[in-house]
């Protein structure tokens, strides 16, 4: 594949309520500071990723041009998922070799309504829905399936926070990620623009797989989908110093850690992971912008990103990341 | 544009006000097996799929390529969830197309669809985001100024709106999927329908269907039956609330034209073009997208109309299927246009074929006119 790094990222200061930002303000602060990163004021392709649902209206990634000042008209699209899953697209994008650079955003304002209402929409309609399961009930039920020491994953990931001035405040270790607002942004580059920094972290492989959605289809236990997705990947082919786990609920480490196979010497969530702050629609970009500026400033070598979709970790991308194209 | 890619099947339900008989996962999936089958291929020789649709307040399911996974056999393979408004169904083949361009995959499915039944998109559309009002109901309200503007700005007579309503429901008679069949249409039953926006009349704006369409894609190595050759592909956006923006003729969609043109090596669009599925949610559409895409000059669109080009039996048809006016499942609307396009460059079309079809344009746009995505087939390797 043709070699793509990540050469800038951003995240906002996460907060655990309205501070009365619309969508384009939260986004502007991070499209500014990675573009001052990256040195690029334009890119040959955007992607963004969120969801009409937080907002509660319509289209809400449209008002979120305005933000980047898309004019002239700017070759750009959108998922309606985590935008780590847009950084894919982009990925993909860059790999047809007539664009060099790609900015990928994702924001997520959680406080709005009721997230665990909300992602009850997310079920199947007909059949699992109308259960009235909630988004803690669901991960309850896949916390049942599987041993974990939540309280220690839950503490670990609190101390590690404190040295994230970007992570919510939060008194004391909790094991469900937090109600945050936030967004964050990556810049991709390829090409000639490879050759202008010796600092990026490239992306050695990406892939994302889907598990089927019914609970009862599925060992609750295993994350067949995020194993599938880290072979793809590489994970397994050199030793990995840092993974930033896209981990809602604590007893989602202890899967995943299993599914890629992450041994003892890797630093799990050291920016403290979404259980320090989860602002939905961005946290699966930030494990990715997390595990990058790690290889970028030089604390880790070879660095894992995980991102996820869908109830009970249904939907997962594994990233390697690392200072060889 | 990378590695060649080209489209081995089309799959399509019949379009209608409610498909009772079937749910969202059902729906869907009956437009991906006959996709498959027209390629003569199963969900096992599928690497990937996208899934497109608009807002998923029309549908009341957030996120629904979640649910959506085991119907459309994506269980252990990659699965992307496109949306970029009324346009989603054009990008959801572009992001489909760009995975086989890019060198990842081989065969992707893409899918689109919507289930208007299960609400009222009216409505949907309407609610707007918290601290900010809203002036307009639903799509027609929105867009009905920017057409009266049109007529103000080209000189259009009144009546050529109620020409390409009737035209393209006469195509859709011959499109065994089109939704709205209405025999004996002319302009006087268009005219004597009731002023729902003013200039756009009850006959004049596109229906709310359920329905979906899926396209098998693939790359060169991997085709099978008759392929319908990508020759190019783009898309554009713009802000929608950017001062002085043209939003009768947006820089988007000339910019996204060119873009599309260039790859293709189309000079002049109504001469290299055999045919163009281009999205007429409402009638007066036709003649602005006419000139916004350089079919002709500027405020000459509605003379194209008026003179018959556009008709099937013009130098140019436009919506030989009977278009978004007579089919309109919104997030599968876009998906339509490009898979329409590709069979007519197959030569598949059935009875709304034009004889001798070797370029197609597919066209799609969304938001306040802000989103544009299209690709142009062929049936010739590029």
């Amino acid at each position: 594949m043709r070699p793509v790094a990540v050469a800038a990222f951003a995240q906002t200061t996460h907060t655990d309520h309205d501070t009365g930002l619309s969508e384009p303000e939260l986004i502007l602060p991070v499209i500014q500071a990675v573009r001052a990163q990256s040195g690029l004021r334009e890119f040959g392709f955007t992607c963004s990723g969120s969801c009409d649902y937080l907002a509660g209206a319509p289209f809400s990634f449209v008002s979120a041009l305005d933000a980047l000042g898309a004019w002239p008209p700017i070759q750009e699209s959108h998922v309606e998922m985590d935008a780590a899953f847009a950084l894919y697209e982009a990925w993909v994008r860059l790999q047809h070799g007539d664009v060099d650079s790609a900015l990928v955003y994702g924001f997520g304002k959680s406080s709005l309504g009721d997230l665990r209402e909300i992602m009850t929409l997310q079920l199947d309609p007909y059949y699992l829905a109308p259960l009235g399961l909630d988004q803690l009930s669901y991960a309850g039920l896949q916390g049942s399936a599987v041993k974990s020491d939540v309280a220690a994953i839950a503490r670990r990931s609190w101390e590690s926070a404190r040295s994230n001035e970007y992570a919510l405040k939060l008194p004391e270790p909790v094991e469900t990620a937090p109600i945050t607002d936030g967004a964050a942004a990556i810049v991709l580059v390829a090409g000639d623009l490879l050759q202008e920094r010796t600092d990026l972290a490239y992306i050695n492989g990406i892939a994302h797989r889907i598990d089927p959605h019914y609970p009862g289809m599925r060992n609750l236990a295993r994350s067949a989908s995020a194993a599938a997705a880290a072979t793809a990947a590489g994970v397994g082919k050199g030793h990995v110093d840092v993974a930033e786990l896209h981990v809602q609920f604590a007893h989602e480490e202890t899967i995943l850690v299993d599914a890629l196979g992450l041994g003892a010497g890797t630093d799990i969530n050291p920016s403290g992971g979404p259980l320090a702050a989860n602002p939905v629609m961005a946290t699966g970009l930030i494990r990715i912008g997390e595990a990058a500026r790690r290889v970028m400033d030089g604390t880790a070598a070879r660095a894992v990103a995980h991102a996820t979709s869908g109830p009970c970790l249904q939907q997962n991308l594994v990233a390697v990341l690392s200072r060889e194209s | 544009m990378g590695h060649r890619c080209a489209v081995i099947g089309v799959g399509q339900t019949h379009y209608t006000t409610r498909r009772r008989d079937v749910s969202m996962a059902g729906l869907v999936r009956e437009a991906a097996l006959r996709a498959l089958e027209d390629a003569g291929l199963t969900f096992a020789d599928i690497d990937a799929v996208v899934i497109g649709k608009a807002p998923d307040l029309f549908e009341g399911v957030m996120m629904p390529e979640a649910y959506l996974a085991d119907a459309l056999g994506a269980a252990g393979k990659p699965m992307t969830r496109v949306h970029t408004a009324g346009s989603v169904g054009g990008s959801t083949a572009l992001v489909g197309a760009s995975l086989i361009q890019g060198g990842v995959h081989d065969r992707v499915l893409v899918v689109a669809y919507e289930k208007q039944s299960e609400s009222n998109a009216t409505w949907a559309l309407s609610t707007h985001l918290p601290f900010t009002s809203s002036l307009v109901v639903g799509a027609g309200g929105y867009f009905a100024p920017h057409i009266r503007d049109y007529m103000r700005r080209s000189g259009a007579p009144g009546h050529v709106g109620a020409l390409v309503a009737v035209k393209d429901r006469l195509n859709a008679l011959k499109n065994p999927y089109a939704h709205l069949k209405i025999p004996g249409i002319d302009r006087a039953m268009v005219e004597s329908t009731p002023m729902l926006w003013e200039p756009i009349r009850y006959l004049e704006t596109c229906p709310s269907s359920d329905g979906a369409c899926a396209m098998v894609l693939s790359s060169e190595r991997a085709v099978t039956g008759t392929p319908a050759w990508v020759h190019g592909g783009a898309m554009r956006s713009e802000p929608i609330f950017r001062a002085g923006r043209d939003t009768v003729s947006p820089q988007a969609g000339i910019d996204c034209a060119a873009d599309v043109y260039r790859q293709a090596g189309v000079t002049d669009p109504r001469r290299d073009l055999d045919v163009a599925e281009v999205y007429v949610p409402f009638s007066w559409y036709e003649p602005m997208w006419l000139e916004n895409l350089g079919f002709c000059g500027v405020n000459e669109g509605w003379k194209l109309t008026e003179a018959g080009a556009t008709a099937l039996d013009g130098d140019i048809p436009w919506n030989a299927s009977g278009g978004v006016l007579s089919s309109n499942p919104i997030g599968a609307s876009g998906l339509i246009r490009f898979a329409e396009a590709a069979l007519q460059v197959r030569g598949m079309a059935g009875e709304h074929q034009v004889d001798g079809a070797r370029k197609a344009l597919g066209h799609a746009y969304g938001g306040g006119a802000q989103f544009f995505a299209m690709w142009i087939v062929g049936a010739e390797k590029p």
